[in-house]
């Protein structure tokens, strides 16, 4: 099987085509604009329907009694639970897609197979098992405080959105183990970063024992991190090894 | 709300080419606060917008004289379909959007189901929910396995999420798509109204996934697609035939602004969006503007009184509400029948020679997408990851 970074024929580039790609520049020089001005004017549109626009939408009430009444207590005392809630469903929503895109990525390994300085399955399966533990780390974290684990909140709901492309960058037939990998690396970027955040929020909220767990989850998430940004890169590195061996 | 359709006169045609782009494109409505039946009305009508363009331009096709007045009506009705479709907020993923469509097919067929007085046309629409019914069990497995997804964040607890009757034995010989038409001289009012609306709202779904399948990387889903989106079609060519071909294309276009007018209606009267309300609002009023404007052309064209084929009054409008209890019961006593040619049979009674038996084995004898999807699979709050120890 051809590898991505085999010579083949990709036609994108102007350079494709030199007698034609002439013609289009020559004609694009040649033209004079239906409308004068530049970009400006697509901003100025983008302003106005963001100053018109309202919110993708809010946090749910609270749907049990302990809710309710932890959010009168922290009413009181000047804090806004909403907003760890908010956060903490972020990460939920992350982690049941990270559960399946980690599924993704063994289908791919099963069909292809590995390589030197990649993956094992067994690493695969571990990372997967931990993104499902982490998923329930934080729906008993929701919980705990009467919360509607279920509820699509408005950072979980932007986090599924930012997620989409790399759901289906994992998921084509045609993305190669290492290509899966680097999608992999851009949503660890993501969770470790969203785990680091959660940590300051509960400690900072006097969520102890949370926090706890969240330091647990947020070590397994460097670990994953590490390993496919290594991955990634071994790949990188012995392809362009092998690229300029075949070059020389 | 009573509405006289021999005194209401609607916005005038020329008053309303009153668009902008910026009126079309409005904000969207939100995923997370909106109630489920306004993403439902949205779609709905997105369907029935499109019907009119594709029913217009058909007849614009088969009569020189009448392309002019197709032309300016069906103009306005493409603005109207802008306005109301980009109601759809982006953050909705295309298979949530899904999720949304067979919602529509399940509460509105069944609410159809009970507005509809002819018992065989009634059971043509029960017969096509329970298969939708099917598709949104599908669909919400896909949901959960591809992108870990709780489809009941769309469909807000509302309708249920269960196997209905299996999409894979849903795939028939085309003429086993095939129905009896209402007679035109003789159907209730509503039965027409309810054919175009029902046909209206399949025909979309049908032109809906056809278009979105390939968006997708999954194999899975791509196959997903083009299986349901195959039922679609025999949904469109059931629901094509129940509506009677004698009907003049005058009378055709009659029946289409008068069942734009009596779904606007039924938005109006149940939207919980003020800022929808007055869409919906603005819609029936330039749909009964459409409506007097094709009645004035029936009158010259045909010479005849437009009320020998619409209603003078809006029979009882569609019930943007729950059809649980209704479903279930549907689902019960019905699950087992199958169609042989226009007639509906217990599954034990279809002939041995039924092409739609070899039809059915041909097409699933590489597998079956909507069976894989779903193997094994129980709606769970939350994902079925909840279930699962880690």
């Amino acid at each position: 099987m051809k590898e991505p970074t085999d010579i083949g024929m990709n036609r994108t580039g102007i350079g494709t085509s030199p007698l034609d790609s002439k013609e289009l520049i020559e004609a694009a020089e040649a033209t004079v604009p239906s409308a004068e001005g530049d970009e400006s004017g697509i901003a100025g549109l983008r302003m106005s329907y963001i100053s018109e626009s309202g919110i993708l939408g809010t946090m749910p009430p609270p749907s049990t009694v302990k809710g309710a009444v932890k959010s009168v207590l922290d009413g009181l005392s000047a804090k806004n639970p909403a907003v760890f809630l908010d956060k903490l469903a972020e990460r939920l929503q992350f982690e049941r897609t990270g559960t399946r895109m980690y599924e993704s990525v063994i289908a791919k390994f099963d069909a292809l197979g590995g390589f030197d300085g990649g993956p094992s399955r067994e690493t695969l399966l571990e990372f997967h098992d931990e993104e499902l533990r982490h998923f329930h780390v934080l729906r008993s974290a929701l919980e705990s405080m009467g919360a509607d684990p279920t509820a699509l909140t408005p950072s979980a709901d932007i986090a599924a959105v930012e997620a989409s492309g790399l759901v289906q960058v994992l998921n084509d037939p045609r993305t190669t183990l290492p290509q899966s990998l680097h999608a992999l690396l851009v949503a660890e970027l993501a969770d470790t970063e969203g785990w680091d955040m959660l940590i300051e929020l509960a400690t900072s909220l006097g969520h102890e024992a949370m926090a706890d767990d969240f330091r647990d989850a947020m070590r397994a998430e460097e670990k994953h991190l590490a390993h496919v940004r290594q991955w990634v890169a071994n790949h990188v590195m012995q392809d362009a090894e092998g690229t300029m061996e075949q070059a020389a | 709300m009573a509405l006289d359709l021999t005194k209401e006169k609607g916005v005038a045609l020329d008053a309303q080419e009153d668009f902008t782009w910026r009126d079309m494109v409005r904000e969207p409505i939100s995923k997370l606060n909106d109630d489920a039946f306004t993403r439902l009305r949205i779609i709905l009508m997105n369907g029935l917008e499109m019907e009119a363009n594709r029913f217009q331009h058909a007849f614009a096709r088969m009569n020189a004289p009448m392309r002019a007045d197709l032309a300016r009506v069906r103009r306005i009705e493409t603005h109207q379909q802008v306005l109301v479709n980009w109601l759809l907020p982006a953050d909705q993923s295309p298979l949530e959007t899904t999720i949304a469509y067979e919602q529509v097919a399940i509460e509105v067929t069944a609410s159809l189901a009970r507005l509809e007085p002819d018992p065989y046309i009634a059971q043509v629409l029960r017969f096509g929910l329970l298969e939708d019914f099917d598709h949104l069990y599908r669909y919400s497995a896909l949901l959960d396995r591809l992108e870990g997804k709780d489809a009941n964040a769309i469909l807000q607890s509302y309708t249920d999420v269960l196997p209905g009757r299996p999409t894979v034995v849903e795939h028939r010989y085309p003429t086993d798509d095939l129905r009896e038409p209402y007679d035109r001289t003789t159907a209730a009012p509503i039965t027409k109204l309810v054919s175009l609306t029902i046909l209206a709202g399949e025909q979309q779904t049908l032109n809906y996934y056809q278009n979105i399948g390939p968006l997708f990387s999954d194999p899975v889903a791509r196959l997903l697609y083009a299986e349901i989106a195959h039922i679609e079609e025999q949904h469109v060519t059931q629901y094509e035939a129940i509506i009677d071909p004698n009907e003049t294309w005058m009378e055709k276009w009659l029946l289409h602004e008068c069942t734009e007018v009596w779904n606007y209606l039924a938005c109006m009267e149940q939207e919980s969006n003020a800022r929808l309300k007055a869409i919906w609002e603005r819609m029936v009023a330039y749909e009964l503007g459409h409506l007097n404007h094709v009645m004035d052309l029936f009158r010259r064209v045909e010479n005849r009184d437009p009320f020998e084929i619409i209603p003078t009054s809006l029979p009882e409008r569609i019930k943007y509400m729950s059809h649980r209890d209704d479903v279930r019961q549907v689902l019960k006593n019905e699950v087992h029948l199958r169609s042989v040619g226009t007639q509906f049979v217990p599954v034990g009674q279809v002939p041995p020679d039924s092409p739609s038996i070899a039809y059915n084995r041909q097409i699933n004898s590489a597998g079956s997408p909507s069976q894989t999807v779903a193997a094994g699979y129980v709606y769970t709050p939350g994902t079925e990851l909840v279930k699962k120890a880690a």
